[in-house]
């Protein structure tokens, strides 16, 4: 996928039409009007030109996209279903934010490191770890299943921001090793949501990133909710402003438009692995679902802005630029939906099968070398599991 | 008397002191329009309107420091953190600044502040969110840490905490919030450092609090019937002040002790319980006194390690079935 590293956009791309809240309480709205962003596929499926950022895609690679988006969203659906029917205590949906999580998990090179929240199911995907990993943790039987230095993908981190601190330590850690500066450069991506961006280790990751010239990009998928709070009670400011005041490049990207948001990431992590530091990118999309499956946003957000935010849905739109530049057939369609169905129907049945860990596995992982206090509380536990036997426990 | 649950009872409170104090307010993250994770808050937004009522932006740091600022100016900030594990995230605005404020500045300012904030795990929410950290804070000088155990004493303590001069922390737990219970109708405060005998007994004392507090009443009468043991459960509901005197009065009179907690053992509340009654019933005690805790283990997300993990009912009746039989042995 157009591996040439470009050149540098400028930073920012136009002032926001959207209007700020002035009184204290932000109250149930309509959808706003689309802000500025890079976009290159319109909502209506039709390519759009811009003067900094374009893809140059071969016919089978922008049907990967589609394969792509398309399997996430269907893996995405079936976990909800399987939560819905007890078994996975919760799950964290990423509809929605398909292109987001496609577009720039796709641009990341083989070399890169991703550090994402809980809801990078999509980048998951894009860095070859099995989809199945991540249940483990939402059922409530392991903490995630993947090795991070094999995909380049971290474990999954459930402390909002946190993370971005982590990928920007990394990030310094690979100038340290003095992998910053050529082609084969390494470069950092840190995940992180609209909510997160209040938090004071976000801005600290951002000052060091800025500070140190950290190859990172902070990625902000602005789905435009924190649980129920709206993004208005975050920020005053268009998210992707902020960069300036670090001292490095902000873009704003159309985070339903896989083409621009692998678009602005490639450029970006481009820019970081050849020395030229951070990037933050804010991906302006939507949550379709809820927060988590033990939420339910009707009571925080109305139908009509849902409905607005369908129109922009990520999929369909490839979908009509496949089809309208004769790209893909209904064979391919088919052939990507049945794709789905057995990949779905793996997901299933391992969800189903899932054994339970064993009890003493409660004293793993607590210090590298073990160490003598967990010896004996797995020796005490042992003996105390022992004293049930024959009871029925 | 009405019953009520926990749940309930701490939003009576909080109703209670916006509608007496003009100066009380309440901020956090999705309290408004959310009625908070919990639904501590629910109705307060539409009753008492966002200037009473703030959803804040998600930086835990940000507002609890925010409410030490307008402590200092005479109000009467209510956080909510969503719970105790996002605290960590304002520490230093907790222990360095609403506990010192008072002291660093000779007086002349006081922070009448109060976090609410449940700790406890069993919800399989894994390490980071499901721990017991009350004890960070029931270290502090300056500190004030209560940790209600039923829904009278949640609505007794939080209003007590609001009407405090002092930054206090009110510990609420996850499992209580459904518990019922009976609640005065008055809005009388409990006494903030002084503990409850909740049943009283003769052949051992029962120390714990929070929900450990409602376990003991549960161990205590679970042993009256099976093995005729009548336990005293003595509920510490203030972590700081600590009221020491009880504690020691009812291990005096049983000679010997179990104590109950939800955090880890090394360092552990039940440490310096369990030190109280060896400054103060040492010639007393006919036993060690036992300490019954989680493991310790960062608390993990499967539902058996989970449910292993943590203390339970069974771990304390073998505790107290073995603290009596070393008393038999020695009398
Ligand atoms: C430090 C901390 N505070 C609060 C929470 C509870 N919490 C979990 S998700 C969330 C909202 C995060 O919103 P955002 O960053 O926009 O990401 P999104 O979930 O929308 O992807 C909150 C407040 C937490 N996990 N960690």
């Amino acid at each position: 996928m157009g591996d040439k590293p470009s050149t540098r956009p400028r930073s920012g791309t136009g002032r926001t039409r959207r209007a700020s809240k002035r009184d204290d309480e932000v109250a149930l709205q309509g959808p706003t009007p689309d802000p500025e962003f890079v976009q290159l596929l319109s909502p209506d499926g039709e390519r759009v030109d811009h003067p900094d950022y374009s893809v140059d895609f071969t016919d089978e690679e922008y049907r990967g996209l589609y394969r792509d988006l398309v399997i996430v969203r269907r893996l995405d659906l079936e976990s909800t279903a399987l939560q819905r029917q007890g078994h996975l205590a919760i799950w964290a949906s990423l509809e929605g934010q398909e292109a987001a999580q496609i577009g720039s998990g796709r641009a990341l090179r083989k070399q890169d490191m991703a550090f994402p929240t809980y809801r990078e199911h999509g980048v998951l995907w894009c860095r070859g770890v099995d989809p199945t990993a991540p249940h483990g943790l939402f059922r409530g039987a392991d903490h995630g299943d993947w090795d991070p230095s094999e995909h380049n993908f971290n474990l999954y981190t459930l402390v909002i921001g946190a993370q971005t601190l982590h990928a920007v330590g990394y990030a310094m850690g690979i100038g340290y090793d003095g992998k910053v500066g050529t082609d084969d450069g390494e470069a950092v991506i840190a995940y992180f949501g609209d909510g997160a961006s209040s938090q004071g280790d976000v801005h600290e990751a951002c000052v060091f990133a800025g500070v140190y010239h950290a190859p990172v990009v902070l990625f902000c998928q602005n789905n435009q909710y924190a649980i129920s709070e709206p993004v208005e009670r975050q920020t005053r400011t268009p998210i992707y402003q902020r960069a300036a005041g670090y001292g490095f490049p902000g873009v704003r990207v159309d985070g339903n438009d896989v083409l621009a948001c692998y678009a602005v990431t490639r450029h970006a992590l481009d820019a970081a692995r050849h020395g030229q530091g951070p990037t933050l990118v804010e991906a302006y999309t939507y949550r379709m679902g809820p927060h988590t499956t033990t939420d339910d946003p009707t009571r925080y957000r109305n139908g009509s802005e849902v409905e607005t935010w369908k129109q922009r849905d990520p999929i369909a739109r490839v979908r009509t630029f496949l089809e309208k530049q004769k790209i893909a057939d209904d064979a391919f369609f088919a052939a990507v939906d049945a794709d789905a169905d057995r990949i779905t129907g793996r997901l299933r049945e391992y969800v189903i099968d899932m054994p339970d860990p064993t009890p003493e596995m409660l004293f793993e992982h607590v210090y590298a070398e073990g160490s003598p206090l967990q010896d004996a509380e797995r020796a005490w536990f042992r003996d105390y599991q022992a004293s049930f036997a024959g009871e029925g426990h | 008397m009405t019953v009520r649950s926990y749940r309930e009872a701490l939003h009576d409170a909080l109703r209670t002191e916006l509608r007496r104090d003009e100066s009380v307010f309440l901020l956090g993250e999705e309290i408004g329009r959310f009625e908070g994770s919990y639904k501590i808050t629910a109705g307060l937004l539409d009753e008492f309107g966002p200037k009473r009522v703030r959803d804040t932006p998600i930086a835990e740091e940000g507002f609890t420091g925010a409410a030490v600022g307008a402590a200092m100016l005479g109000l009467r900030p209510v956080v909510e953190i969503m719970t105790i594990n996002f605290s960590l995230l304002a520490l230093d605005q907790i222990v360095n600044h609403a506990a010192k404020v008072y002291g660093m500045f000779g007086g002349q300012a006081r922070v009448p502040m109060v976090i609410r904030t449940p700790g406890g795990g069993g919800q399989q929410l894994g390490a980071t969110h499901s721990q017991n950290v009350e004890l960070y804070y029931a270290f502090v000088p300056g500190m004030k840490v209560v940790a209600p155990s039923d829904p009278a004493d949640a609505k007794a303590l939080l209003l007590a905490a609001i009407r405090d001069d002092d930054p206090v922390l009110v510990l609420e737990n996850l499992a209580l919030y459904n518990t019922r219970g009976e609640v005065p109708d008055h809005d009388e405060p409990a006494p903030i450092g002084t503990a409850r005998i909740t049943r009283t007994g003769t052949d051992i004392t029962l120390v714990a609090y929070s929900r450990m507090a409602a376990v003991a009443l549960q161990v205590a009468e679970r042993l009256a019937e099976t093995d005729g043991i009548d336990a005293e459960v003595v509920d510490l509901r203030s972590l700081r002040p600590l009221d020491r005197d009880t504690v020691v009065a009812s291990v005096r009179k049983t000679n010997c002790a179990v104590v109950l907690e939800d955090d880890w053992l090394t360092y552990g509340i039940g440490a310096e319980v369990a030190a109280t009654i060896s400054d103060g019933a040492f010639d007393w005690l006919d036993a060690p006194v036992r300490r019954v805790a989680m493991a310790e283990v960062p608390l993990p997300y499967a539902k058996p390690l989970e449910t292993a993990a943590l203390p339970s009912a069974d771990d304390a009746i073998a505790a107290v079935r073995q603290t009596l039989d070393a008393v038999a042995r020695r009398r």
